[in-house]
Protein backbone atom coordinates (compact mmCIF):
# COMPACT_ATOMS: atom_id res chain seq x y z
CA UNK A 1 0.00 0.00 0.00
CA UNK A 2 2.72 2.60 1.26
CA UNK A 3 4.95 1.38 -2.16
CA UNK A 4 1.50 2.48 -4.21
CA UNK A 5 1.04 5.90 -2.04
CA UNK A 6 4.68 6.71 -3.50
CA UNK A 7 4.01 6.43 -6.69
CA UNK A 8 2.78 9.23 -8.12
CA UNK A 9 -1.16 9.51 -8.44
CA UNK A 10 -3.10 8.75 -11.42
CA UNK A 11 -6.16 11.57 -12.39
CA UNK A 12 -8.78 9.36 -11.44
CA UNK A 13 -7.17 9.36 -7.66
CA UNK A 14 -6.51 12.62 -7.58
CA UNK A 15 -9.09 14.03 -9.60
CA UNK A 16 -12.50 12.94 -7.06
CA UNK A 17 -10.14 13.57 -3.90
CA UNK A 18 -10.53 17.31 -4.62
CA UNK A 19 -13.49 17.23 -6.15
CA UNK A 20 -14.55 15.81 -2.53
CA UNK A 21 -13.09 19.02 -1.07
CA UNK A 22 -16.26 21.27 -1.96
CA UNK A 23 -18.53 19.11 -0.29
CA UNK A 24 -16.14 18.63 3.11
CA UNK A 25 -15.50 22.62 3.48
CA UNK A 26 -18.95 22.80 2.76
CA UNK A 27 -20.59 20.32 5.49
CA UNK A 28 -17.88 21.32 8.17
CA UNK A 29 -19.01 25.00 8.12
CA UNK A 30 -20.85 26.13 5.07
CA UNK A 31 -17.47 27.19 3.65
CA UNK A 32 -17.14 27.66 -0.04
CA UNK A 33 -14.16 26.09 -1.97
CA UNK A 34 -11.56 28.93 -2.66
CA UNK A 35 -7.86 29.40 -2.12
CA UNK A 36 -7.02 32.97 -3.54
CA UNK A 37 -9.03 34.87 -0.93
CA UNK A 38 -6.39 33.82 0.99
CA UNK A 39 -4.19 36.15 -0.73
CA UNK A 40 -6.49 39.44 -0.24
CA UNK A 41 -6.79 38.55 3.71
CA UNK A 42 -2.94 38.32 4.10
CA UNK A 43 -3.13 42.43 2.38
CA UNK A 44 -6.21 42.82 4.74
CA UNK A 45 -4.84 41.75 7.53
CA UNK A 46 -0.67 43.08 7.03
CA UNK A 47 -1.18 46.35 4.44
CA UNK A 48 -4.55 47.17 4.07
CA UNK A 49 -3.39 50.77 3.65
CA UNK A 50 -6.93 52.46 3.88
CA UNK A 51 -7.83 51.06 0.95
CA UNK A 52 -11.75 50.26 0.93
CA UNK A 53 -11.13 46.68 -0.59
CA UNK A 54 -9.18 45.69 2.42
CA UNK A 55 -11.47 46.96 5.24
CA UNK A 56 -13.54 44.21 6.18
CA UNK A 57 -13.09 42.12 9.45
CA UNK A 58 -10.46 39.45 7.81
CA UNK A 59 -10.17 37.55 11.41
CA UNK A 60 -13.98 36.21 10.51
CA UNK A 61 -12.28 34.41 7.03
CA UNK A 62 -9.39 32.67 9.38
CA UNK A 63 -10.59 29.27 8.14
CA UNK A 64 -8.65 30.03 4.70
CA UNK A 65 -5.73 30.66 6.67
CA UNK A 66 -5.87 27.79 8.52
CA UNK A 67 -6.71 25.71 5.06
CA UNK A 68 -3.55 27.07 2.94
CA UNK A 69 -1.39 26.26 6.50
CA UNK A 70 -2.59 22.82 5.87
CA UNK A 71 -1.85 22.89 2.47
CA UNK A 72 1.79 23.69 3.09
CA UNK A 73 1.76 20.91 6.05
CA UNK A 74 0.50 18.57 3.64
CA UNK A 75 3.11 19.51 0.69
CA UNK A 76 5.87 19.27 3.77
CA UNK A 77 4.90 15.53 4.79
CA UNK A 78 4.33 14.37 1.03
CA UNK A 79 7.69 15.43 -0.17
CA UNK A 80 9.50 14.20 3.10
CA UNK A 81 7.72 10.70 3.29
CA UNK A 82 5.30 9.67 0.58
CA UNK A 83 7.92 10.30 -2.24
CA UNK A 84 9.84 7.57 -3.85
CA UNK A 85 12.41 10.07 -4.74
CA UNK A 86 12.26 9.28 -8.36
CA UNK A 87 12.15 11.88 -11.02
CA UNK A 88 9.17 13.57 -12.78
CA UNK A 89 8.55 11.61 -15.89
CA UNK A 90 7.38 14.31 -18.37
CA UNK A 91 6.16 14.00 -22.57
CA UNK A 92 9.34 13.43 -24.94
CA UNK A 93 8.57 16.10 -27.05
CA UNK A 94 8.32 18.95 -23.97
CA UNK A 95 11.62 17.54 -22.77
CA UNK A 96 12.97 17.72 -25.91
CA UNK A 97 11.79 21.21 -26.04
CA UNK A 98 12.90 22.14 -22.74
CA UNK A 99 16.36 21.11 -23.52
CA UNK A 100 16.55 23.84 -26.21
CA UNK A 101 16.70 25.85 -23.60
CA UNK A 102 18.93 24.32 -20.63
CA UNK A 103 16.32 22.94 -18.90
CA UNK A 104 16.93 19.52 -18.13
CA UNK A 105 16.33 19.17 -14.48
CA UNK A 106 12.97 16.69 -13.98
CA UNK A 107 14.40 15.50 -10.19
CA UNK A 108 12.33 18.12 -9.01
CA UNK A 109 8.68 19.33 -9.25
CA UNK A 110 9.96 22.37 -10.52
CA UNK A 111 13.60 22.97 -12.68
CA UNK A 112 15.85 23.75 -10.90
CA UNK A 113 17.57 25.91 -13.48
CA UNK A 114 14.26 28.53 -13.01
CA UNK A 115 13.09 27.80 -9.65
CA UNK A 116 16.06 27.90 -7.01
CA UNK A 117 17.84 30.97 -5.05
CA UNK A 118 20.81 31.08 -7.32
CA UNK A 119 19.02 31.17 -10.38
CA UNK A 120 16.34 33.80 -8.81
CA UNK A 121 18.75 36.65 -10.46
CA UNK A 122 18.60 35.51 -13.71
CA UNK A 123 16.60 37.23 -15.81
CA UNK A 124 13.84 34.28 -16.79
CA UNK A 125 13.40 33.46 -13.67
CA UNK A 126 13.31 36.49 -12.49
CA UNK A 127 10.49 37.29 -15.02
CA UNK A 128 8.75 34.16 -14.60
CA UNK A 129 9.08 33.84 -10.66
CA UNK A 130 8.49 37.70 -9.74
CA UNK A 131 5.86 38.77 -13.21
CA UNK A 132 4.00 35.45 -12.93
CA UNK A 133 3.88 35.45 -9.32
CA UNK A 134 2.16 39.18 -9.52
CA UNK A 135 -0.23 38.19 -12.40
CA UNK A 136 -1.14 34.94 -10.51
CA UNK A 137 -2.20 37.78 -7.72
CA UNK A 138 -3.83 40.47 -9.48
CA UNK A 139 -5.57 38.47 -11.99
CA UNK A 140 -7.20 35.91 -9.93
CA UNK A 141 -8.76 38.90 -7.71
CA UNK A 142 -9.64 40.66 -10.50
CA UNK A 143 -11.42 37.58 -11.63
CA UNK A 144 -13.14 37.16 -8.03
CA UNK A 145 -11.82 33.35 -8.05
CA UNK A 146 -8.70 30.94 -9.22
CA UNK A 147 -9.16 27.45 -10.15
CA UNK A 148 -10.56 26.40 -7.02
CA UNK A 149 -13.21 29.24 -6.56
CA UNK A 150 -13.87 29.43 -10.08
CA UNK A 151 -13.05 26.39 -12.29
CA UNK A 152 -13.62 23.91 -9.04
CA UNK A 153 -16.51 25.10 -6.86
CA UNK A 154 -17.66 27.59 -9.41
CA UNK A 155 -18.72 25.37 -11.79
CA UNK A 156 -19.86 22.67 -9.23
CA UNK A 157 -22.86 25.03 -8.94
CA UNK A 158 -23.44 25.63 -12.07
CA UNK A 159 -22.25 29.50 -12.45
CA UNK A 160 -21.75 30.51 -16.04
CA UNK A 161 -19.12 33.75 -15.32
CA UNK A 162 -17.59 30.61 -13.69
CA UNK A 163 -16.97 28.97 -17.13
CA UNK A 164 -16.23 32.02 -18.86
CA UNK A 165 -13.90 32.77 -16.54
CA UNK A 166 -12.16 29.01 -16.69
CA UNK A 167 -11.86 29.72 -20.41
CA UNK A 168 -9.96 32.85 -20.01
CA UNK A 169 -7.57 31.31 -16.81
CA UNK A 170 -6.94 28.47 -20.35
CA UNK A 171 -6.70 30.49 -23.30
CA UNK A 172 -3.90 32.79 -21.18
CA UNK A 173 -2.16 29.50 -20.13
CA UNK A 174 -2.20 28.56 -23.98
CA UNK A 175 -1.08 32.00 -25.17
CA UNK A 176 1.83 32.19 -22.40
CA UNK A 177 3.09 28.45 -22.97
CA UNK A 178 3.35 28.41 -26.67
CA UNK A 179 3.47 31.83 -27.58
CA UNK A 180 5.24 33.47 -25.30
CA UNK A 181 7.23 31.47 -22.62
CA UNK A 182 9.71 30.45 -25.21
CA UNK A 183 10.83 34.36 -25.71
CA UNK A 184 11.48 34.39 -21.69
CA UNK A 185 12.99 30.69 -21.68
CA UNK A 186 15.31 31.95 -24.13
CA UNK A 187 16.54 34.91 -22.16
CA UNK B 1 -19.32 48.88 -6.71
CA UNK B 2 -18.71 47.10 -4.09
CA UNK B 3 -17.41 43.71 -3.69
CA UNK B 4 -20.61 41.78 -3.55
CA UNK B 5 -20.49 41.87 -7.44
CA UNK B 6 -16.80 41.34 -8.05
CA UNK B 7 -15.45 39.02 -5.51
CA UNK B 8 -17.39 35.83 -3.58
CA UNK B 9 -14.62 34.53 -1.90
CA UNK B 10 -15.16 36.71 1.07
CA UNK B 11 -18.44 34.92 2.84
CA UNK B 12 -18.20 36.76 6.20
CA UNK B 13 -18.79 40.19 4.50
CA UNK B 14 -22.25 38.81 2.78
CA UNK B 15 -24.13 37.56 5.45
CA UNK B 16 -24.69 38.16 8.82
CA UNK B 17 -24.16 34.80 10.40
CA UNK B 18 -21.88 34.43 13.15
CA UNK B 19 -18.46 33.23 12.45
CA UNK B 20 -16.53 30.49 14.69
CA UNK B 21 -12.61 32.08 15.19
CA UNK B 22 -11.52 29.34 17.66
CA UNK B 23 -8.26 27.87 16.82
CA UNK B 24 -9.36 24.54 17.59
CA UNK B 25 -12.80 24.77 15.40
CA UNK B 26 -10.82 25.83 12.62
CA UNK B 27 -8.11 23.39 12.70
CA UNK B 28 -10.68 21.01 10.59
CA UNK B 29 -9.64 23.32 7.86
CA UNK B 30 -5.76 22.73 8.04
CA UNK B 31 -7.03 19.16 8.46
CA UNK B 32 -8.94 19.15 4.83
CA UNK B 33 -5.70 21.11 4.16
CA UNK B 34 -3.28 18.43 4.62
CA UNK B 35 -4.97 16.03 2.63
CA UNK B 36 -4.70 18.74 -0.01
CA UNK B 37 -1.90 19.24 0.12
CA UNK B 38 -0.92 15.80 -0.39
CA UNK B 39 -2.88 15.18 -3.59
CA UNK B 40 -0.93 18.40 -4.96
CA UNK B 41 2.27 16.71 -4.19
CA UNK B 42 1.74 13.00 -4.83
CA UNK B 43 -0.32 13.44 -7.93
CA UNK B 44 2.36 16.07 -9.23
CA UNK B 45 -0.40 18.76 -10.16
CA UNK B 46 1.89 21.92 -8.77
CA UNK B 47 4.29 20.51 -10.56
CA UNK B 48 5.82 23.10 -13.38
CA UNK B 49 6.01 20.68 -16.10
CA UNK B 50 2.56 18.76 -15.24
CA UNK B 51 0.85 22.33 -16.09
CA UNK B 52 3.19 22.76 -19.31
CA UNK B 53 2.06 19.57 -20.91
CA UNK B 54 -1.82 20.70 -20.19
CA UNK B 55 -0.87 23.95 -22.04
CA UNK B 56 0.83 22.50 -24.63
CA UNK B 57 -2.32 19.50 -24.79
CA UNK B 58 0.68 16.95 -24.23
CA UNK B 59 -0.63 15.31 -21.50
CA UNK B 60 -4.34 14.13 -20.35
CA UNK B 61 -3.36 14.03 -16.74
CA UNK B 62 -4.57 17.47 -15.20
CA UNK B 63 -7.66 17.75 -17.66
CA UNK B 64 -8.38 14.34 -15.74
CA UNK B 65 -7.61 15.83 -12.76
CA UNK B 66 -9.43 19.12 -13.57
CA UNK B 67 -12.71 17.38 -15.28
CA UNK B 68 -13.26 14.38 -12.42
CA UNK B 69 -12.75 16.94 -9.67
CA UNK B 70 -15.38 19.08 -11.49
CA UNK B 71 -17.87 16.27 -11.82
CA UNK B 72 -17.66 15.40 -8.71
CA UNK B 73 -18.05 18.63 -6.91
CA UNK B 74 -20.98 19.02 -9.43
CA UNK B 75 -23.03 15.80 -8.19
CA UNK B 76 -21.83 16.60 -4.27
CA UNK B 77 -23.54 20.36 -4.41
CA UNK B 78 -26.27 18.72 -6.44
CA UNK B 79 -26.56 16.47 -3.40
CA UNK B 80 -26.55 18.68 -0.62
CA UNK B 81 -29.19 21.13 -2.74
CA UNK B 82 -31.40 18.27 -2.98
CA UNK B 83 -30.94 17.11 0.41
CA UNK B 84 -30.94 20.60 1.88
CA UNK B 85 -28.30 18.88 4.63
CA UNK B 86 -27.22 21.21 6.88
CA UNK B 87 -23.42 21.20 8.29
CA UNK B 88 -21.84 19.45 11.16
CA UNK B 89 -23.03 22.30 13.51
CA UNK B 90 -26.52 22.94 12.33
CA UNK B 91 -25.75 25.97 10.24
CA UNK B 92 -27.20 25.64 6.54
CA UNK B 93 -25.51 25.04 3.61
CA UNK B 94 -25.70 28.62 1.31
CA UNK B 95 -25.21 29.29 -2.36
CA UNK B 96 -24.75 32.27 -3.97
CA UNK B 97 -25.04 33.49 -7.15
CA UNK B 98 -21.92 34.80 -9.41
CA UNK B 99 -22.61 37.53 -11.58
CA UNK B 100 -20.71 38.45 -14.68
CA UNK B 101 -18.11 41.07 -14.43
CA UNK B 102 -14.99 42.39 -17.57
CA UNK B 103 -13.18 41.27 -14.86
CA UNK B 104 -13.78 37.49 -14.76
CA UNK B 105 -12.21 38.02 -18.75
CA UNK B 106 -9.44 40.22 -18.12
CA UNK B 107 -8.18 39.09 -14.61
CA UNK B 108 -9.00 35.53 -15.85
CA UNK B 109 -6.42 36.37 -18.62
CA UNK B 110 -3.88 37.73 -16.67
CA UNK B 111 -4.25 34.20 -14.01
CA UNK B 112 -4.17 32.33 -17.20
CA UNK B 113 -0.64 33.95 -18.46
CA UNK B 114 0.72 33.96 -14.35
CA UNK B 115 -0.37 29.84 -14.54
CA UNK B 116 1.68 29.29 -17.15
CA UNK B 117 4.51 31.30 -16.00
CA UNK B 118 5.15 29.97 -12.35
CA UNK B 119 3.39 26.31 -13.06
CA UNK B 120 1.00 27.20 -9.95
CA UNK B 121 -1.96 28.83 -9.12
CA UNK B 122 -2.81 29.54 -5.38
CA UNK B 123 -3.34 26.75 -3.65
CA UNK B 124 -0.20 24.37 -5.69
CA UNK B 125 1.90 27.80 -4.33
CA UNK B 126 1.44 26.99 -1.25
CA UNK B 127 1.99 22.85 -1.79
CA UNK B 128 5.46 23.73 -3.34
CA UNK B 129 7.13 26.06 -0.51
CA UNK B 130 6.40 23.08 1.73
CA UNK B 131 7.19 20.38 -0.51
CA UNK B 132 10.61 22.31 -0.42
CA UNK B 133 11.12 24.50 -3.00
CA UNK B 134 11.44 27.50 -1.00
CA UNK B 135 12.00 30.15 -3.63
CA UNK B 136 8.29 29.93 -4.10
CA UNK B 137 8.14 32.54 -1.45
CA UNK B 138 9.18 34.95 -4.07
CA UNK B 139 6.06 34.09 -5.95
CA UNK B 140 3.73 34.29 -3.15
CA UNK B 141 5.56 37.59 -1.93
CA UNK B 142 4.73 38.74 -5.56
CA UNK B 143 1.08 37.65 -5.35
CA UNK B 144 0.27 39.01 -2.76
CA UNK B 145 1.52 42.60 -4.27
CA UNK B 146 -0.52 41.98 -7.32
CA UNK B 147 -3.36 41.29 -4.72
CA UNK B 148 -2.40 44.45 -2.99
CA UNK B 149 -2.05 46.47 -6.65
CA UNK B 150 -5.79 45.01 -7.71
CA UNK B 151 -6.98 46.21 -4.28
CA UNK B 152 -5.62 49.77 -5.11
CA UNK B 153 -6.33 49.91 -8.74
CA UNK B 154 -9.89 48.37 -8.28
CA UNK B 155 -12.19 51.47 -8.60
CA UNK B 156 -10.40 52.70 -12.09
CA UNK B 157 -10.87 48.99 -13.82
CA UNK B 158 -13.40 48.14 -15.99
CA UNK B 159 -15.80 45.50 -14.18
Amino acid sequence: MIELIKKPWPWYVAGPLIGLIVPALLLLGNKHFGISANLRHICAACFPANIPFFQYNWKKEIWNLFFVGGILTGGYIAAQWLSDGNAVSIAPALASELRSYNITDTQHLLPQEIFSWEHLLTLRSFILLVVGGFLVGFGTRYAGGCTSGHAIMGLSNLQWPSLVATICFMAGGFVMANVLLPFILNL
Amino acid sequence: MSDKITDYEVQSSESSMPVNTSTMHNLRYALVGIVFGIVFVRAEIVSWFRIQEMFRLQSFHMYGVIGSAVLVGMISVWLIKKSGVKAIDGMPVTFQPKKFHKGQIFGGLMFGLGWAMTGACPGPLFAQIGSGVTVVLVVLLSAVAGTWMYGYLKEKLPH
